[in-house]
């Protein structure tokens, strides 16, 4: 702006002394948009610098080391990653856990999620209701209240015992079994699949009803309209969804920690991978070890969000020629 | 409207039979939190011998001894102190992410695509990466213990969802306003407070929204960082009654994880419709 301003005023002689009286003004605006940004951006980058990506960097440094929060950090190279994967069998069972959860309960909450937004896109009355009801458990399903909720529902006594019981199924308590205490787990990630129901909600409202019309022009019936119209214009939203998920989920903490006491239990069926950071981190105060567990995540998640990325361009379908 | 094309046709049987499945399944999503309001009624004799959720009737005795804890604390202690830390925590949010917004959105300054490229990588990074340097930094300062690490790094726009959040919508603002204001002499700072801050109300509000439910539900740092009872949180309040598993409070137990939930329930009811938009555009994880 500056420059153009003094380029121009050599030739524009007759308003010389208009702009002259302006002057002033300008001066008082003498921050460059360059400052201007720096100055809005300085509180986010001193939080990333002090919180985010300091802090990554340093637990870099912290997983080459020993350190418990009193003694300063002794480094002991790679020990700690040939440590978790060669002679930790804990680690090995929260990585187990870890990806049983992921991949059974993210899925499983995605597909309902299309279920249920498929149903209520349909011009149906009370749709307001409906959505609502089924929103609500993701709403709060990350609470305590509702982890101990889920822990007395699949307990001794419970809700489930008590149902499966009239069925002649007589089984114990689904909390304490090593067999079945994840999948509890399981169904509480499941049954929050509101908050991906919405963002399938919005996806379906964008696709052009003219699509449907020529399709069923052509003769195409539900299944077809489906399969070629409905779910290829939803990858790209299926594709949000399946991110948001395996980020969300690989991150699980409160419902584990709660169910088993903090544990991981029974017999470390619900040790969940933050579960097991935790415990090592701010519980045996090994925090050089936490620190690498921490930095195989951030890998793990990274890896798992680049294949999704790198795959998207097979089967995620973008409509450029709009 | 063009999509209604399909469903006109739609036979009433087949309209009756989608009801039918969808309220199957609303009362299966339902059936938890009913039972769970339910047994906060009931005498523990009859919380885990009937599947009925309706109690027979309204006692509120669960309430009151849920209220007060064996050690002398009560549950007034643990919502003053989350609605402190909710407090802080939206009010660090609201400042220091709609001046990174403004910044992003509307002020060329040099590497701003590097920087958002950055901001929007760290939605991606677990919280399990940086606890460790995190909570090193929190005990050096002498803040275990207290509300400051919950606080504090919302006023440094940790939370990247919001500054996307408000990206979006600041792009969907005029820009003559800007430029009017600017040929009248304005700064940028008199532009963000006076032309942008008033109009970017919605997305304040979702902000809001969202870092009273996920501050109000969280678990995790508050294990971290608070220590005694006088500092506990509800969330850190109900684990309580999990410890104390000795002799049965089931009852006062079921009592206070309803009551729990009543915050965030009202919030739902009175801004369900910014709850619905902020997941439907930008995916905000309710």
């Amino acid at each position: 702006m500056a420059i153009g301003h003094s380029s121009e005023s050599p030739t524009a002689t007759g308003l010389s002394l208009s702009r002259a009286g302006a002057r002033p003004k300008r001066a008082r605006k003498p921050l460059s948009d360059n400052a201007y940004g720096y100055l809005f951006l300085a509180p986010w980058l001193i939080g990333l610098l002090v919180f985010l990506a300091g802090p990554t960097l340093v637990s870099l440094y912290l997983s080459f080391t020993d350190f418990n929060l009193l003694q300063p950090p002794k480094w002991v190279g790679a020990q700690n990653y040939i440590t978790l994967f060669t002679r930790d069998p804990r680690y090995m069972q929260a990585l187990r856990v870890t990806f049983t959860y992921v991949f059974t309960a993210a899925p499983l909450n995605l597909i309902f999620a299309l279920l249920l937004a498929l149903l209520l896109n349909s011009r149906i009355r009370g749709i307001g209701f409906y959505r609502a009801v089924y929103y609500i458990p993701s709403l709060l399903g990350g609470s305590v209240a509702i982890a101990i909720l889920w822990q007395q529902i699949f307990g001794l006594d419970g809700v489930v015992s008590q149902i499966l019981g009239f069925f002649g199924v007589h089984g114990s308590s689904w909390v304490s079994s090593p067999k079945q205490a994840l999948w509890t787990l399981v169904i509480l990630h499941v049954w929050q699949f509101g908050s991906a129901m919405i963002i399938f909600l919005a996806g379906l409202k964008q696709i052009p009803g003219e699509l449907y019309e020529a399709a069923t022009i052509d003769g195409a019936g539900k299944v077809h309209r489906f399969w070629f119209i409905t779910l290829p214009m939803l990858t790209p939203v299926i594709f949000f969804n399946l991110v948001l998920q395996i980020i969300n989920s690989f991150q699980a903490f409160t419902p584990a920690f709660i169910i088993s006491g903090g544990k991981g239990g029974p017999l470390d069926s619900t040790l969940f991978y933050t579960l097991y950071v935790y415990i090592q981190g701010f519980t045996n105060f090994r925090m050089g070890y936490a620190s690498a567990m921490g930095w195989i995540l951030l890998i793990i998640i990274g890896v798992f969000t680049a294949l999704a990325f790198l795959s998207s361009k097979y089967w995620v379908h973008y409509d450029d020629a709009r | 409207m063009a999509t209604n094309a399909r469903t006109v046709r739609v036979f009433p049987f087949s309209q009756l039979l989608t009801h039918l499945v969808l309220l199957v399944g609303a009362f299966c999503m339902l059936y938890p939190l009913l039972w769970m309001i339910g047994s906060s009624f009931k005498p523990d004799s009859e919380i885990f011998t009937e599947l009925n959720p309706i109690p027979r009737s309204l006692d509120l005795t669960n309430y009151i001894r849920g209220w007060v804890l064996g050690t002398g604390t009560s549950f007034t202690t643990f919502y003053f102190n989350s609605f402190v830390v909710c407090a802080g925590a939206i009010i660090g949010n609201l400042l220091s992410c709609s001046l990174a917004a403004y910044a992003f959105a509307r002020i060329r300054f040099r590497l701003r695509g590097m920087w958002f490229a950055i901001m929007l990588g760290t939605l991606m990074l677990p919280f399990h990466v940086t606890v460790v340097p995190q909570y090193i930094i929190f005990n050096s300062l002498g803040w275990t213990n207290t509300f400051l690490p919950l606080v504090v790094p919302k006023f440094f726009a940790v939370d990247a969802f919001f500054i996307f959040l408000m990206v979006q919508f600041i792009r969907g603002i005029p820009i003559e306003l800007e430029q009017a204001a600017m040929v009248d002499g304005c700064n940028r700072f008199q532009i963000f407070t006076k032309i942008i801050m008033p109009l970017l109300g919605p997305a304040l509000v979702t902000t809001t929204i969202f870092t009273f439910i996920w501050t109000y539900n969280d678990f995790f740092s508050q294990l971290l960082y608070l220590s005694t009872e006088n500092h506990y949180t509800v969330s850190l309040g109900l684990r309580l009654f999990l410890d104390a598993s000795g002799q049965s409070a089931w009852g006062p137990m079921f009592a206070m994880t309803t009551l729990s939930l009543v915050p965030v329930i009202l919030v739902f009811a009175f801004f369900q419709r910014r709850l619905v938009e902020g997941i439907a555009t930008t995916g905000l994880k309710g």
